[in-house]
């Protein structure tokens, strides 16, 4: 089929038009497969089940909800088994837990590690503080909200939230993920 | 329960007469609160500081903390105020210096190399001046921060507040725009926060009128 350049997929730039040469290619990929069992899956499943299952979070413990984030990870509720495993490079990580105070001073900071995330990237947004500022809503040296600077997700209510709280916004964000995701993007 | 093998430490009265014995000018020394403070002035500081921490019946190593307080009534608007700690007699003292607005103080920086920091801090949040200091830029407020934040005259909220500008790609700085201004309530009132019933009229009307005078006596309040 001589699909027009409008319609083609975009992550397939070089398709071979129909013909001899497809055929060879797709032959020699069924040959490949035959005999050794396969896969039928929509491409989107497998690449939100990928996604899901390994939500690496860019851990961006500011103040106290960190230690609730750290008894997420901790082995009572175990965020290894969903595939979370916290990264310490934001360049490695799919999610950005904002965990605690933002203060003016560490908002340039956030938006920088926010910037060096790959795409696609996630933001849970975890406890008062981080929501909207919090107990500390009207000092002169806190952002009312985390969402001021960097595009949220998911918000995890609480001062702090307890770590099920935090597990659960992130199945909340396993499910957002699910319903929204392409592989398509821009 | 204490070891009785350790020689108990040497109370405050013991301390107060070898403060009073030791220190250069005869500063004031006096008790509160069980502890001992010694009020001093500027220009007596370093000596004063200087033989706190060498002179072997008191010797203070260590100087906890350095703070400010804000009296804006007063002309000398503001105290330092040193705590210092004594590791191997195991005792404290309390050295406070009044201040005028923009008056410096002598940094005990060289004395104390860790008061570098603190003294750093009093100037961020108060703006105490130390002369002396080999660092005085702030340390804990933004980069660029505008006024000194403990101060009683600096307003709860600031000046500025930031967020990201998408089209300028960085975070701004914009004046502090709320949407609900910051109210004060009376937690300990089991009333501030409840309507006026029907019939409780005349209450209302008197708790109005009370809430600037001072409180009730109880005997009114069991009327």
């Amino acid at each position: 089929m001589d699909a027009p350049a409008s319609n083609a997929v975009a992550w397939n730039r070089e398709a071979l038009p129909a013909g001899p040469e497809q055929d060879a290619v797709v032959r020699a990929i069924t040959g490949e497969i035959a005999g050794r069992g396969f896969v039928v899956a929509n491409v989107d499943r497998v690449v939100n089940w990928a996604r899901t299952g390994s939500l690496w979070p860019m851990t961006f413990g500011l103040a106290c909800c960190a230690v609730e984030m750290i008894h997420a990870y901790m082995p009572r509720f175990d965020l290894d088994r969903f595939g979370v495993i916290p990264r310490a490079s934001p360049r490695q990580s799919d999610v950005m837990i904002v965990a605690g105070t933002l203060t003016n001073k560490m908002a340039p900071a956030l938006r920088k590690v926010y910037d060096q995330m790959p795409e696609p990237r996630w933001v849970i947004s975890m406890g008062s503080c981080a929501n909207g500022g919090g107990y500390y809503h009207y000092s002169y040296s806190v952002v009312r909200g985390c969402d001021r600077v960097v595009p949220v997700d998911v918000y995890v209510p609480g001062c702090p939230p307890t770590a099920e709280a935090l597990v659960y916004g992130i199945m909340q964000l396993q499910k957002k993920i699910r319903r929204t995701g392409s592989i398509l993007r821009g | 329960m204490a070891d009785p093998s350790v020689p108990a430490p040497p109370g405050p009265p013991a301390l107060v007469s070898a403060l009073a014995t030791a220190l250069p000018g005869s500063p004031s020394v006096r008790m509160e609160h069980g502890e001992a403070v010694i009020d001093a002035s500027p220009e007596g500081l370093p000596a004063l500081m200087l033989t706190l921490r060498d002179d072997p019946r008191l010797r203070f190593e260590q100087v906890m903390d350095i703070c400010g307080v804000d009296w804006p009534a007063r002309p000398q608007r503001f105290d330092v105020v040193y705590n210092l700690l004594s590791v191997s007699l195991n005792h404290r003292v309390r050295v406070v210096v009044p201040v005028a607005d923009g008056a410096p103080v002598p940094s005990v920086s060289d004395i104390w190399p860790c008061a570098v920091w603190w003294e750093r801090e009093a100037w961020d949040l108060f703006g105490i001046v130390f002369d002396g200091n080999p660092d005085m830029r702030r340390i804990l407020t933004d980069y660029g921060f505008d006024g000194h934040p403990l101060r009683k005259d600096f307003p709860l909220t600031g000046y500025v507040e930031v967020r990201y500008d998408e089209d300028r790609k960085q975070v701004v700085y914009e004046p502090v725009k709320l949407t609900q201004d910051f109210r004060t309530f009376d937690f300990l009132s089991p009333w501030e926060a409840l309507t006026t019933l029907p019939g409780d009229e005349k209450v209302h009307a008197a708790r109005l009128a009370d809430a600037g005078a001072p409180a009730a006596k109880p005997a009114e309040l069991k009327g």
